[in-house]
């Protein structure tokens, strides 16, 4: 079912237009191919283009970085390792104090699979390519560590000296009583939690494009980037400048970030050091591959929440320990994830005592940063989770402890235990409104009727309170009460516009909102145009940003919902002051008090006497044309802006109690799954959601971010993760390893709204676009949980992890196929097979270890080098459909009884990835002259290439094996060879040739 | 068949939204590349390059193309319809284009040549569709921003009003 909200364009009445669904003015150009994202701009002639080769190992030293090859490549301008970038910036500043550097690439060491290396500069992008393939990276791995609590137990590696242990932070808080509240409650209920790792991953990824003044020692940047700007002053340190001379600006069109493009930043720093030291813009793109493995992702989290619980299903106090995994370094603004649901953590619950332990560790995973929900989804699935638990464990409906601690409707505004000021709701009334409007009844009846039928159906609930208008000092709560006072106060945040009127009184608005995609221009053009009684279509609105020449503070960019509430309404307050002023003018202009002065259908008039008026763009514009005949106090109507900072966002106070977060939204979600028995699959029966964000400006464009929320937090519940191998390779770095909802997914879901204005914001306006990314994965797991009657739920719910719980573990293979353990997530190939070849046994064998013959038959192969009688080395170069690559492998022989038997055991390293096989060979006459050949492999692969997918390597191998046996028959004189066969160089070698997966 | 040399740039001539074009590219080029940075049509859009997300998607020949696995030297001699060529005229917006604009089908805008060029070539042939029909269609492109139902919402609003114009138009 579909509920389509369309654009209403009604005639020109009289009501605002503020609240109307009108058409967007961005609509136009995108529709017809004309937008203009960071790759569709052009650059300076000369341009130069990055590509950076990045690690494939997850924890190694680096021994040696061999690019002689690769600078001599026509079209390289250079290649930057690590040391050449230190030469030119200094380490991006951590979150927290402690004594670590972090680097955009890896100095001598590397912590990520991702992680970059080198940057090759070449006159464009393909050469880059080429140049980067031929650069050795000499590695020597440590071991690695992927798992957040496994980080912080005894004997972890330890990925930074400063980090003792892997812990980055380790603070707790306590608020009210808690012990005595545990001691005195007649119930405990415990929950433990792993919320995995996933990201929003928007379709367009991240854009670089920097140069630099020598001469001024000043820099340049064009980057799809999003705020928050507190971030320029990190590049800008980075790159030893005074913020002066970092013009950072941003393309007019970006293509999704859900907050993901905040962690382009790294990239500035790198790209901006390549411009310095070529001395030439450059321009970098990234692919997909990169993004998923090494842009950045949302946290991982280990939780266990207690709740002390009265009879009646009451919380009266809760236990936090939260152990938040930031990937391999700590980049700013983490551990932010971690703290902005500080004041929240007690969601929508009226909840007096609360216990709380954050540790932030490290890991060899990708560093993590902002994305949509931001640390909500983390909290809400333990908490909401819980809340589900204490029901069935006092056998109360969910939705009666929901109601039972919801804060009462009399209490706002609210000050939560652990400090944030909720500013308006009507909770009980939104949850009742949903009840009925969303037809819970009939879900139930739905679900008993399914029920009897012996199918799995289940429904969940969710209430959730989302913050939105984040304090830019939530963060210092990671320091305690007399480090914050060393450092000096952080709080508030900083929204600014700016509304101008030109010669001809037309109307240019410009915001530091950098919206990619919500549509920011037609809201403001909306907001604006009532302000001066004008349409929208006679305001022009800006929302490119460039640090130079516009108004911006630390605060701007496009996060923590923060547009409606704070940007528009700062907008507003510019227009107004500007009408404040274009009044007094017109009321000298018409002779009446500037208090009569109205502003309706482009006049500004008397209100007593409307035919008294006089066009607005005439006023308007005689700021410019006269300003000598403008009344004494009416000042220019040139240009005006505003800042707006609510006084409501203070910093922590000694206690660590925080306000994270301006306006607080509501949000109650309920829905019905049904699973499908055979194959475990989830599908969403009906789902509901209840809003309540404030006063809405543009019905559609809410809606929208409510739709698209939902729709990446139904990705988070059932489909995605970013997955790791234990020896931290990267799994899913195609989208087709990553999978992303699609049509077939998606249902509609039923939305509905209640509308409490905040008493904070100048339009009443609050957060909404974040919601569903906090609610949705909790409700759908609580379904699921419900429908199956399971008490543990890990995300995402994909069948095999349901089938699990339905139906227990795999059962072991049956006994005498002996098989080696395999690690989840492990990428192994293994197989064994015939071949049989003409020639003798031992002819056979004199070429097997022939290195000549060898590299005759080795497809793609250039040379074999024989090191000692029982050790080769190999170069080989090949490609399988258009993933080609370049590796080297060594390869020792074992065991050997000519001419009937060898084990082979070796290594490749290429620059994309790695692997390691053993195998065993046998000969023996095959009765006609020729030789049989029995063999047996295990490979293993790591870096790079495991992330392309281990469905394809199994085929490809064969291929590739079947191509060596038919030369080495060919070359030992007979026709092709029968049946499979097998070379560990072979296979090495397509291990290989998969690292190369670039053009 | 001709054939090219790895290192060499070889004119690639095709007619692109009915004007004919040509430009160099080398045999590995893609076809995404070349439309948008060899003739600077960047309406067409890159997401993954590697044929999941759709946003690429171009019309050759009359056949739904990925452009990303397509090399520019495959299209030579061949018709290319892209996203900007869809418009009636380059101020106004065809019947397709504007029902995604009335049902707020769109929010960066990325993703959106891809489907428009998927649902244009569709329709054209399938002009009453189901809901079901256009959900399977658009399965091969991934959208992070709407989720998905306005999309749908405005391929069958689109679909719709293109059939009653032709009712009219052939009364
Ligand atoms: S860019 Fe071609 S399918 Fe994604
Ligand atoms: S509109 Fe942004 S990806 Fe579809």
């Amino acid at each position: 079912m579909l509920q389509a909200v369309k654009s209403a364009n009604p005639g020109h009445g009289d009501e605002p237009w503020v609240g109307r669904s009108i058409e967007r003015v961005e609509d136009a150009a995108l529709l017809s191919g004309r937008g203009r994202f960071i790759d569709d701009l052009g650059v300076a002639p000369g341009t130069l283009h990055a590509t950076i080769l990045r690690s494939p190992h997850a924890h190694a030293d680096i021994l040696s970085i061999d690019a002689e090859a690769a600078k001599r490549l026509p079209g390289v301008a250079a290649v930057l390792t690590g040391a050449d970038v230190k030469a030119v910036t200094t380490s991006l500043v951590v979150g927290v104090k402690a004594p670590v550097e972090c680097w955009p690439i890896a100095m001598d060491r590397v912590r990520y699979v991702g992680e970059p290396v080198a940057v090759v500069v070449a006159t464009d992008r393909a050469r880059a390519e080429d140049a980067a393939e031929l650069i050795n990276v000499e590695y020597r791995p440590r071991g690695a560590v992927v798992d957040p609590l496994g980080a912080i137990a005894a004997g972890a590696p330890v990925l930074h000296d400063g980090f003792p242990g892997n812990l980055a932070s380790d603070r707790s808080f306590r608020y009210g009583d808690p012990e005595k509240a545990f001691a005195d409650a007649p119930h405990r209920f415990s929950i433990d939690i792993r919320y995995p790792r996933n990201s929003c991953t928007p379709i367009e990824t991240y854009g670089v494009v920097a140069s630099h003044d020598a001469g001024e020692d000043a820099y340049e940047v064009l980057a799809n980037f999003q705020g928050p700007f507190s971030i320029h002053t990190v590049i800008a340190r980075a790159l030893k400048v005074p913020g002066n001379r970092l013009r950072l600006r941003t393309p007019p069109d970006s293509g999704g970030s859900f907050g993901v493009k905040q962690g382009v930043f790294p990239y500035i720093v790198l790209i901006a050091a390549a411009a310095r030291i070529t001395g030439r813009p450059v321009k970098w793109i990234e692919d997909r591959l990169e993004h998923l493995t090494a842009s950045v992702s949302a946290t991982n989290r280990a939780t266990t929440l207690a709740a002390a619980v009265a009879a009646d299903g009451k919380i009266l106090a809760l236990d936090w320990d939260q152990v938040e995994d930031c990937g391999a370094h700590l980049r700013a603004p983490e551990p932010a994830t971690l703290y902005r649901m500080h004041g929240n953590l007690t969601g929508a619950y009226d909840i007096s005592h609360v216990k709380v332990r954050n540790r932030v560790v490290v890991t060899n995973k990708t560093p993590t940063g902002l994305n949509r929900g931001f640390g909500g989804p983390q909290v809400y699935f333990a908490l909401e989770r819980l809340v589900h638990r204490i029901a069935i464990g006092l056998d109360l409906d969910p939705l009666d402890v929901i109601r039972r601690n919801l804060i009462g409707a009399g209490a706002f505004p609210y000050r939560t235990a652990t400090g944030a000021l909720l500013d308006s709701g009507n909770y009980q009334e939104a949850v009742a409104r949903a009840v009925e409007q969303g037809r819970l009844a009939e879900l139930k009846a739905k679900r008993d009727e399914a029920r009897a039928e012996g199918r799995l159906y289940g429904i969940g609930f969710t209430a959730v309170v989302e913050p939105s208008v984040s304090n830019m000092g939530y963060i210092t709560t990671v320091l305690t009460a007399a480090e914050r006072r060393k450092a000096g106060p952080k709080n508030g945040a900083q929204a600014t516009a700016t509304v101008g009127l030109d010669p001809v009184g037309s109307v240019t608005v410009h915001v530091a909102s950098v919206p990619q995609g919500q549509g920011h221009r037609t809201v403001l053009s909306q907001v604006v145009a009532d302000v001066f009684g004008l349409e929208p279509k006679d305001i022009r609105v800006n929302t490119e940003i460039d640090t130079a020449k516009d108004a911006w503070s630390i605060a701007s960019g496009n996060y923590a919902s923060r547009f409606a509430a704070a940007v528009a309404g700062t907008a507003k307050i510019a227009a107004e002051r500007v009408a404040d002023r274009v009044a007094r003018i017109a009321a000298s202009q018409l002779n009446v008090e500037a208090a009569d002065i109205v502003f309706a259908k482009g006049f500004v008039a008397s209100k007593h006497n409307p035919e008294n008026r006089i066009a607005f763009s005439r006023v308007a514009a005689l700021s410019h044309w006269s300003p000598g005949s403008l009344p004494d106090d009416a000042g220019q109507t040139i240009r005006e802006t505003a800042f707006w900072t609510p006084p409501e966002l203070t910093p922590p106070d000694d206690d660590d109690r925080i306000n994270s977060s301006l306006c607080h939204g509501f949000i109650f979600d309920f829905c019905g799954v049904e699973i499908d028995p055979t194959t475990l699959e989830t599908r969403i029966d009906r789902y509901v959601t209840m809003h309540d964000c404030g006063t809405i400006l543009h019905p559609g464009m809410v809606n929208g971010q409510i739709r698209g929320g939902f729709a990446q937090a139904l990705g988070a519940a059932l489909l995605e993760e970013y997955g790791y191998a234990e020896d931290g390779s990267f799994l899913t770095g195609t989208l087709a390893d990553y999978l992303l909802p699609t049509t077939t997914e998606v249902p509609e879901p039923e939305i509905f709204h209640m509308e409490t204005p905040s008493p904070f914001t100048p339009l009443g306006a609050k957060g909404v676009g974040e919601g569903n990314c906090m609610s949705t994965p909790v409700c759908l797991a609580n379904a699921v949980a419900d429908a199956l009657g399971v008490a543990d739920i890990t995300l995402p719910l994909v069948p095999a992890r349901l089938a699990e719980l339905v139906r227990g573990a795999e059962p072991p293979p049956p006994a005498g196929a002996a098989v080696a353990p395999v690690r989840e997530g492990d990428r192994r190939l293994r197989g064994e097979g015939q071949a049989t070849v003409k020639g003798a046994p031992e002819q056979v064998w004199a070429m097997l270890l022939d290195p000549a013959t060898l590299q005759s038959v080795i497809p793609g192969c250039q040379r074999v080098d024989k090191v000692t009688d029982r050790h080769f080395r190999a170069d080989v170069t090949l490609g399988i459909g258009p993933v080609t690559g370049r590796y080297r492998a060594d390869v020792e022989l074992f065991d050997l009884d000519p001419p009937r038997a060898v084990t082979l055991r070796g290594g490749a390293t290429g620059a994309l990835g790695f692997g390691s096989a053993e195998g065993r060979i046998t000969l023996a006459p095959d009765g006609n002259g020729g030789t049989k050949l029995t063999y047996s492999y295990d490979a293993s692969i790591g870096g790079k290439v495991a992330s392309i997918g281990g469905r394809l390597l199994d085929g490809a191998t064969r291929v590739i094996i079947g191509q060596f046996f038919t030369a080495l028959a060919r070359k030992a004189g007979g026709g092709g060879a029968e049946g499979g066969g097998f070379s560990l160089f072979a296979l090495l070698a397509k291990m290989a040739s998969l690292f190369g997966g670039r053009r | 068949m001709t054939r090219l040399k790895a290192d060499r740039r070889h004119a690639v001539r095709f007619s692109l939204n009915g004007k004919p074009v040509e430009a160099e590219a080398e045999p590995r080029m893609l076809l995404s590349d070349f439309l948008r940075h060899q003739l600077g049509a960047t309406g067409t859009h890159v997401g993954c390059e590697h044929g999941v997300c759709g946003a690429c998607t171009v019309v050759v020949d009359g056949m739904l193309t990925r452009s990303c696995l397509t090399l520019a030297a495959q299209v030579d001699g061949c018709e290319l319809k892209t996203v900007e060529g869809i418009a009636p005229s380059a101020d106004r917006l065809g019947v397709l284009q504007q029902a995604f604009r009335r049902n707020h089908a769109l929010q960066c805008g990325f993703c959106t040549a891809g489907i428009l060029m998927s649902l244009d070539h569709y329709l054209g042939k399938n002009p009453n569709p189901t809901e079901a029909e256009i959900r399977d269609l658009l399965s091969g492109h991934i959208c992070r921003c709407t989720g998905y139902t306005p999309i749908i919402q405005a391929a069958l609003d689109a679909a719709a009003e293109l059939t009653s114009k032709k009712e009219t138009s052939d009364a």
